[in-house]
């Protein structure tokens, strides 16, 4: 059956109405903080610690700002008007704009960071923008790592806060964002700045092995091995993690205890990511794509990381005809750098925001599989309430067609599913709730 | 609906993938059926086609209620109902400037919020004193109208439309109400309720009174042809249901329920307790069982409202147990709900259990206090919420219930 398109019934986008005045001068002042960190890029105009504050401070403002002017005073309630009118939420022009640009920064900041001013005889320029917070905190000047590292959590607080004032009815989103914010800011970046200054191993306590994929590796083996007590306790924390900790929580909570309440991808996904998640494709092949790219990735991420190990304890640096030290260089390149930056952020306004989680964290492949079978963690229908309008499929960033099983009463027990709650937050009639429990309550044959 | 406010594509509003259907072995032609042969088996299509059938499904759905009133075919008046209304009210969006919605029911608010999110004023007429009265008491009416007031919806009671005006060339321009009103507008939408959609089949055999008259097997009088969702009609509605009741989920159980007949697994229709939500701009509404608008001292109920934050509880009981349940802004459990109406647990025992209920996010307030806490300022009587209230013991309560019912 041929259905009407959507062109001859008119049932195009309704032109967006654009922005208030005010949130044109928030932008105006984000663009004012770019132009300083460009004019520091070029040469240098302003003292360094001057123009990171005012381009910080600028930024804040205006992504502050901004949210403000979009949500305060507004009820609480579902706010997703114009979303397939926008250009920026719409795969319009902005949108390809700005994932150049993203993209571009990412391949600079891997693979080019002299360009961005990164240099071992003092840096210059973009990078050096960010050498008095460097130095203030760990006492050397700044990698592109602590650059990027600085932008990262600016962006999951700056946006985390836009997202607490979109979503301030619901307490469940509150205190996930919270919490995203929360390890970002102390785990992600300043304990490790700290562990550094106090000249320890620079550990982002949260961050596990397989995400982490380099925990294994020989150099920070011998790098924990060699700072006394304190390493071999963060050694024992990162198995400890593997082997109990994360089976026990995702046995309880599901995945959602990580990948939405502490991750640090799953953070900027959340909160930067936020405009995009109805961009995942639902698709039952997009769904097909993703079993056939994420478990040959933990596959990947298996045999690498046995293949380091093995080198490690024997000696020997190559298995059969393959060299660990050249699997490792390549998983770091196509996936550490390739798969989970430049794809997994830069195409957040094409193709939303969980990408990297969905189609390449071997980490959430694990949890993924742990949560199918042995977990309590579901997503409950409520009855025969669905309406089948088709929100909570469109909203999820993970893909899944939630719908599919929401109107056939079933619970919604997938692999992917992170748990951020937002399928059951756009449903309008309350057929939706994340739930904790080692039984069916909604399927007539377990009662 | 949301399509419209931009927040989905048309093809998101699809239940299934296109190609769901050819997978299922499904095929899905698009023609008219302009006659049927029931003694032939035979279908005849406007294309020209014969179809024929061992078992045929009637489910032709309803069409909108019309007024009955001069000027309701001027160009500009529609209801709301087919993606072709949709388009219509798209199209009609980029010109017009003013929209009069007429109607104080479900439909009526989808098309107020639709309107409001583009910024067209809405004058909105219903004939009741108050909103979506059927169903709603005074009180929680009384939190509702303000609400959709907020938004700017010029909302008016007790206005009936006796009279569309138009122009010369045949468009809308203005509606006149019963008080002599005349209210300008180049867009009319009619949202007063659905009817079912059987003309054509008037001459054709099936015993017809409003819809197509069906058994509890959804059997209509010629064999092997059943009759499903908005046009059928039962002969014998179940306690507590309507003849014909046009919601979605009526739709989708009597089609399951052919499905199985047909699959040779004879089924009777059984809808369950009934049950209907809404949401009315960003107030959820749920309701479950028998909620009649007003109360008497047979038919009792305790109401507690928050009316800063817009949400309200109330349950409907006699002397012979709970009869129904309807809140606002908050999200009941339906297999709770429904346990608690169908073996009539006194009163008491349901507010006491009442957290076993609550189907909010995690970390959400609870309420049961409150209500409680109206109870004893009602009755006297102190309850107090005594078991554990977790996923393990709503399980327990569903299953334990479930061996005592016959």
């Amino acid at each position: 059956m041929s259905y009407p398109t959507e062109e001859s019934l008119s049932l195009r986008p309704a032109a967006y109405p654009g922005i208030s005045s005010a949130q044109k001068l928030y932008i105006a002042l984000g663009v004012i903080a770019l132009l300083i960190s460009g004019l520091n890029m070029a040469g240098k105009f302003l003292p360094p610690d001057l123009s990171l504050w005012l381009a910080v401070g600028l930024v804040s403002i205006s992504v502050i700002g901004y949210a403000v002017s979009m949500y305060q005073g507004k009820q609480a309630g579902i706010k997703n008007n114009y979303v397939y009118s926008s250009s920026l939420t719409r795969r319009g022009t902005i949108a390809w704009v700005l994932t150049l640009v993203i993209t571009a920064f990412y391949v600079l900041l891997y693979f080019f960071p002299s360009l961005l001013g990164f240099s071992d005889s003092g840096n210059t320029g973009f990078i050096a923008l960010f050498d008095p917070l460097s130095q203030w905190i760990s006492l050397k000047p700044a990698s592109q790592w602590f650059v990027y590292g600085c932008l990262y959590t600016l962006a999951i607080l700056l946006f985390g806060v836009k997202f607490l004032l979109k979503y301030k009815g619901n307490r469940y989103q509150q205190l996930r964002t919270g919490s995203v914010m929360f390890f970002q800011l102390c785990f992600a970046f300043i304990i490790p700045e700290v562990l550094e200054r106090l000249n320890q191993p620079a550990m982002d306590l949260k961050n596990m092995w397989p995400l982490n994929y380099y925990f294994f590796f020989d150099w920070h083996l011998d790098q924990l091995r060699a700072a006394g007590n304190p390493g071999l306790i963060m050694l024992a924390w990162g198995i400890l993690m593997i082997l109990v900790i994360s089976p026990v929580l995702t046995y309880f909570y599901g995945k959602r205890w990580y990948c939405s309440w502490v991750c640090g991808c799953g953070g900027l996904a959340e909160t930067a990511g936020d405009p995009f998640r109805h961009l995942s494709d639902n698709s039952q092949s997009a769904w097909r794509i993703e079993r056939w790219v994420l478990y040959p990735v933990l596959i990947f991420v298996l045999l690498m990381t046995a293949a380091v190990l093995w080198t490690y304890i024997t000696g020997q640096e190559s298995i059969l005809f393959l060299n660990s030290y050249a699997i490792r260089e390549w998983y770091g390149f196509l996936i550490g750098a390739i798969f989970s930056g430049v794809i997994g952020v830069g195409f957040y306004p094409l193709f939303g925001p969980r990408v990297w989680c969905r189609f390449g964290c071997p980490m959430a492949a694990i949890l993924g599989i742990q949560q199918k079978y042995f977990s309590r963690f579901r997503i409950s229908t409520n009855g025969g309430q669905c309406i089948s309008c088709g929100n909570c499929s469109t909203y999820c960033e993970m893909g899944i067609d939630v719908r599919h099983y929401a109107q056939q009463g079933k619970n919604i027990v997938r692999a992917s599913c992170v748990g951020c709650g937002i399928c059951a937050d756009v449903c309008p009639r309350g057929v939706l709730k994340l739930e904790n429990g080692s039984v069916d309550l909604h399927s007539k044959s377990a009662l | 609906m949301y399509v419209y406010m931009g927040h989905m594509r048309f093809k998101d509003t699809k239940p299934y993938e296109d190609g769901f259907w050819e997978k299922n072995n499904i095929r899905l032609v698009q023609d008219l059926i302009t006659d049927i042969a029931f003694e032939q088996k035979t279908l005849f299509g406007q294309s020209g086609t014969e179809y024929t059938y061992d078992q045929l499904v009637i489910a032709t759905g309803s069409s909108p209620q019309t007024l009955d009133v001069e000027g309701e075919n001027l160009e500009g008046v529609t209801g709301f109902h087919s993606l072709q209304d949709l388009s219509f009210i798209e199209a009609s969006s980029k010109s017009h400037t003013k929209a009069v919605i007429v109607g104080g029911g479900l439909i009526g608010i989808e098309l107020a919020e639709m309107f409001h999110s583009r910024n067209i004023p809405v004058t909105h007429l219903v004939r009741e004193n108050r909103y979506a009265a059927s169903s709603l008491s005074t009180e929680e009416s009384a939190i509702l109208n303000p609400h959709i007031k907020d938004h700017g919806i010029d909302l008016r009671f007790q206005s009936e439309v006796i009279k569309i005006n138009g122009t010369e060339d045949g468009k809308v321009k203005s509606v006149t109400t019963q008080k002599g009103e005349e209210i300008n507008s180049d867009l009319v939408c009619i949202a007063i309720g659905v009817k079912p959609n059987v003309r054509w089949l008037f001459d054709s055999g099936l015993e017809i009174n409003a819809g197509i008259l069906v058994d509890e097997y959804l059997q209509t009088n010629i064999p092997d042809v059943f009759a499903i969702g908005d046009c059928a009609e039962l002969r014998h509605p179940g306690p507590g249901r309507k003849s014909i009741e046009p919601v979605w989920y009526t739709g989708r159980m009597m089609g399951e329920t052919v499905a199985k007949t047909i699959c040779l697994q004879k089924t009777k229709y059984d809808p369950g307790i009934w049950f209907n939500s809404a949401k009315f701009f960003a107030i959820e509404y749920q309701c479950y069982g028998e909620v009649l608008p007003e109360h008497s001292a047979k038919q009792k109920a305790i109401f507690w409202q928050d009316s800063k934050q817009e949400k309200s509880i109330r349950i409907c009981y006699t002397d012979s147990g709970v009869t129904g349940f309807s809140v606002l802004g908050i999200r009941l459990r339906q297999r709770v709900c429904e346990k608690w109406i169908q073996l009539h647990y006194p009163v008491e025992k349901v507010l006491e259990d009442l957290e076993l209920a609550f189907f909010n996010p995690e970390f959400s307030v609870s309420y049961g206090d409150k209500i409680r806490a109206v109870y004893q300022s009602m009755t006297g009587v102190h309850l107090q919420t005594k078991r554990n209230r977790g996923y393990n013991s709503i399980y327990r309560f569903l299953k334990h219930e479930n061996a005592q019912t016959p």
